[in-house]
């Protein structure tokens, strides 16, 4: 093995990205007349309950067949690109939303858009897994989720709002913190 | 450890951001989504994303400066046709944000904010202008190094990495929490770029060198 460098340290996105990173089309993976359209949508949310308003969320997920995409078009999308990848920064209220398509299975990995927080007050960004609720079953043989201990899994599953729509908070710290990974 | 942990008191706004838990670490599959990085092309870029000197009618006023290293992995790889995304105050210490209350003048011939691809050979380059100090609400007298926030992508989404970039020499590093935040001096040291007389163009820009090297994947290790 050739000599091993060290990694460059991390430091904070800091409360000025706001001008430079998010981008209109961010959010939407696909565009709204997509007929598998589904929108993920929640707020990012500090130790004492307060929104974070200044956060930057990006998501990253295969396609609906469970593909990992390898096609352009993240930052400037033409209707038929699907990257897979979004970006979005949180209002004051410290929400995001996103437009995408349910990523399939992927042989044992139930159905997950792999997700990445990044904030003011966040040194190193944090990385968890949104999972679907209706996909339970594929949930018990799931190796990430295994590894997860059996109580705090739900901060992993979006909520159902509707058939289209899931909801997906991410709590910083506190009773009810996501499920952060060290990967 | 190279990173700074999440909790670091001194810099306040951690304290109610820092995750609290036990960290979980999976083993992933090969395939799993997060060893994978989206990809990015030219055509996605404008013209002069690179050249924030450029990017308005006249020419920003400050330090005009040339920033540019390469992108490598942990084995020395260079890292090709990386997104690479830089965004910074002006030369008086502002923000081109409306959230920065920070009375320095705004520069309206600067915006702040570039994109670029690395090379074959990982490299990217920026032209831009040398960012000043400001001020900052943390504790009383708070002042932040002249810094340039970088954004990168890896090979993997697991290698994406936010951070900044410092100047060589700066009075206010022994003061930011932020550059202390990561635990080992020689640790800080890597994100101070080098003034690099090969990369300056004479009578026109001087030039910095900065490499960045992305973790390793949990494949690799
Ligand atoms: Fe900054």
């Amino acid at each position: 093995m050739t000599d091993i460098l060290e990694p460059t340290p991390s430091q904070t996105v800091g409360p000025f990205f706001g001008y430079a990173l998010p981008y209109a089309e961010g959010p939407e993976v696909v565009p709204g007349w997509h007929p598998d359209a589904i929108t993920v949508r929640g707020r990012v949310l500090d130790g004492a309950g307060d929104p974070v308003p200044d956060a930057l969320i990006e998501i990253w997920q295969a396609d609906a067949e469970g593909r990992t995409p390898s096609g352009l078009g993240g930052l400037r999308r033409e209707s038929h690109d699907f990257s897979g990848f979004g970006r979005c920064g949180t209002d004051p209220a410290g929400r995001y939303w996103f437009r995408t398509v349910k990523p399939g299975a992927n042989g044992q990995d139930a159905p997950h858009i792999a997700v990445l927080v990044f904030a003011r007050g966040l040194l190193k960004p944090v990385r968890t897994r949104l999972y679907f609720p209706q996909d339970a079953d594929a949930h018990a043989n799931d190796p990430l989720l295994a590894a997860v201990p059996a109580g705090r899994r739900p901060t992993l599953v979006a909520e159902a709002e509707d058939a289209r729509t899931y909801r997906f908070d991410i709590q910083l710290q506190g009773e009810r913190e996501t499920v952060f990974l060290d990967i | 450890m190279t990173h700074p942990p999440y909790l670091s008191p001194d810099y306040k706004s951690t304290v109610l951001r820092a995750p609290g838990q036990d960290l979980v670490m999976p083993r992933l599959g090969p395939d799993s989504i997060e060893l994978a990085s989206p990809v990015f092309g030219h055509q996605e870029l404008g013209r002069l994303d690179d050249d924030l000197t450029r990017q308005h009618s006249g020419e920003p006023l400050g330090e005009r400066i040339i920033v540019t290293g390469r992108l490598l992995d942990a084995s020395g790889r260079p890292v090709r046709g990386a997104l690479v995304e830089l965004w910074q105050a002006n030369a008086a210490g502002r923000y081109a944000h409306l959230g920065d209350q920070h009375p320095a003048p705004l520069d309206p011939n600067f915006t702040g904010a570039g994109r670029c691809l690395t090379g074959d050979d990982g490299r990217y380059r920026f032209v831009t202008i040398k960012p000043g100090a400001y001020p900052w609400r943390n504790h009383t007298n708070a002042w932040r190094p002249a810094h340039i926030h970088f954004s990168v992508f890896g090979t993997a989404f697991t290698q994406r990495l936010v951070t900044q970039m410092y100047f060589p020499g700066d009075p206010l590093f022994a003061y930011d929490p932020i550059l202390r935040s990561i635990p080992e001096q020689k640790d800080r040291d890597r994100l101070v770029s080098r003034l690099d007389l090969d990369t300056t163009t004479p009578e026109w820009a001087l030039g910095y060198q900065w490499d960045i090297v992305l973790g390793d994947t949990p494949m690799e290790a």
